[in-house]
């Protein structure tokens, strides 16, 4: 039998209220060489686009998924809500790659 | 309307090795047209407590007494982030055998580079992990030789080394040090496999590699010993394809079927000289760790009077199978030569004679099938004996022993 606690704790179904945060061992940085943001991770690097940069950089494990939402409609002007799934369903794309984790529950 | 999420869906590159690493470095001329890598592995030393039968280190290993000093490796890390890397993986041998590990460790730190420290991790106490931790290591990563013990213990040569790393996992997750398992897998394990899975979830690890073993070096001398059956294969494949869909987002499983038994070569370091580089205990920059086994090349130091920037874009060994223009036929004409760069050059050289070649790995090389047959016969009835690693090149297993 393959026993998945306690890893499986660090999984993150996100909702408008979980406050992602990076794992550990994943660090945001800007890479001044290339002139671009890059997600270090432990055998890779990767090349976020605008977008995905500008959300992983509120994801400090405080703010809630809802919150982020309303500052990125501010910034991008478009309806909160619409914008609430669109993070939700990219949140959980990078959970689901183990990149993000919920800052609530660790 | 005005772009929302949803029109700019947003994307997170996963092989972006390539468009990244060549892409050019502002300002620096001398990496326009094979970018610097952005990952760097370094092999402090070839000093090992441990004695793998398949290590990748080459079968002349280099003594302590070459070295690089303290000083030269903060040198060279210093370089190393100046033109742009931004990951260095310590390495060796057994990098914590190094009496600075700590000290390199901080120094990457303060460079800004993200470490990860490729350890076996017999030689480490609590407190040094946790030393480790406080200089800013951002990753740990743990070899296993197997899910039991007195198995996992035969192949590393090793009293109690698997004991010793389930220790240092757990002392990893409390000091919140995120973890992979490198598992090496070969004909003698590779039934274990599931149970290596569930041990890595069991120890909570962020990640595992299962790693087939590289046919070169001391992998070579022991490949009769090593190399797994098609049917291992088959299986291993449907147990990883079966794990990753059962541990999304818990486990993450790195696993590359090996190419002995593929069609095609793999893209052995995403192509010679074109995103990866390693520094080995004596300061030689090669394009691949098991380089040094292709006896015909000249690699230049760090101690040299040319900086590693240099030494990427300019040495012989670097350009002598860089890009596609080297190669003969088949691949000069075949429409996969900048998908897989022709395989592995090590491979070619030491099963063909001559690093010129096609990787004997590839179907269309003339020495594909002989190779292949070597391996099916080797894995059905080669001998379970192993060759330890060693300064004296090697040593043969004992007998076994009865009720073993
Ligand atoms: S493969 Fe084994 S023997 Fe070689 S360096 Fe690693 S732990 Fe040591
Ligand atoms: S012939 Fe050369 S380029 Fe073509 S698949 Fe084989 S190794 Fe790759």
């Amino acid at each position: 039998m393959i026993q998945t606690a306690p890893a499986s704790l660090r999984r993150m179904l996100a909702t408008s209220q979980s406050a992602p945060r990076l794992a550990r061992g994943v660090k945001l940085r800007h890479d001044e060489t290339r002139d671009r943001w890059v997600l270090l991770v432990p055998e890779r690097v990767l090349a976020p686009d605008d977008i995905a940069v500008a959300i992983l950089k509120l994801c400090d494990g405080n703010r809630t998924i809802a919150e982020m939402a309303e500052t990125l409609a501010e910034q991008y002007s478009a309806p909160a809500d619409q914008i609430t799934a669109d993070v939700i369903e990219m949140i959980q794309d990078l959970a689901n790659s183990g990149f993000l984790i919920d800052g609530g529950k660790s | 309307m005005s772009p929302t999420l949803d029109q700019h869906h947003p994307q997170i590159e996963f092989d972006p090795n390539d468009g990244l690493a060549l892409l050019e470095g502002k300002g620096q001329p001398v990496t326009a047209k094979y970018g610097i890598p952005l990952a760097v592995l370094i092999e402090l030393t070839h000093k090992c407590p441990l004695q793998c039968p398949y290590c990748s280190n080459p079968v002349e290993m280099e003594r302590a007494r070459n070295e690089l000093t303290t000083q030269e490796w903060k040198r060279v890390l210093d370089e190393l982030a100046d033109i742009g890397v931004l990951q260095v993986h310590f390495s060796g041998g057994e990098p914590t055998a190094r009496k600075d590990i700590v000290e390199l460790v901080q120094h990457a730190t303060d460079c800004d580079l993200y470490t990860n420290l490729i350890t076996s991790a017999v030689l480490l106490n609590r407190e040094k992990l946790a030393q480790l931790a406080d200089a800013g290591l951002s990753h740990i990563q743990i070899s296993f030789q197997g899910s039991d013990a007195t198995k996992a213990d035969r192949v590393a040569g090793f009293r109690n080394a698997h004991a010793k790393k389930h220790e240092v996992a757990r002392w990893a997750r409390e000091l919140d040090l995120p973890l992979t398992v490198n598992a090496v897998m070969h004909r003698q394990n590779l039934d274990q496999l599931e149970d290596i899975i569930a041990m890595a979830v069991d120890m909570d690890a962020d990640r595992i590699e299962v790693a087939n073993v590289q046919y070169y070096g001391w992998a070579l001398k022991n490949r009769a010993a090593l190399m797994p059956t098609i049917a291992q294969i088959d299986r291993a494949t449907q147990v990883v394809e079966d794990a990753r869909e059962r541990l999304k987002g818990i486990l993450d499983i790195d696993f590359v079927i090996p190419d002995y038994y593929a069609e095609r070569p793999k893209k052995c370091m995403g192509g010679w000289g074109r995103q990866f580089f390693n520094i080995t205990p004596s300061g030689k920059v090669l394009p691949c760790h098991a380089a040094e086994t292709i006896t015909e090349l000249d690699f230049l130091s760090v101690r040299s009077n040319h900086s590693i920037a240099w030494i990427w874009q300019n040495s012989d060994a670097f350009n002598r199978y860089r890009g596609t223009g080297w190669m003969p036929e088949p691949c000069q004409s075949c429409a996969f030569k900048e998908i897989d760069f022709g395989g592995c050059r090590c491979q070619a050289f030491a099963l063909t004679g001559s690093a010129d070649n096609t990787d004997p790995a590839c179907a269309l090389s003339p020495y594909h099938s002989a190779t292949f047959k070597t391996a099916e016969t080797e894995a059905e009835t080669g001998a379970t004996r192993f060759i330890y690693r060693n300064f004296a090149g090697g040593t043969l297993e004992a007998e076994p022993q009865d009720g073993k």
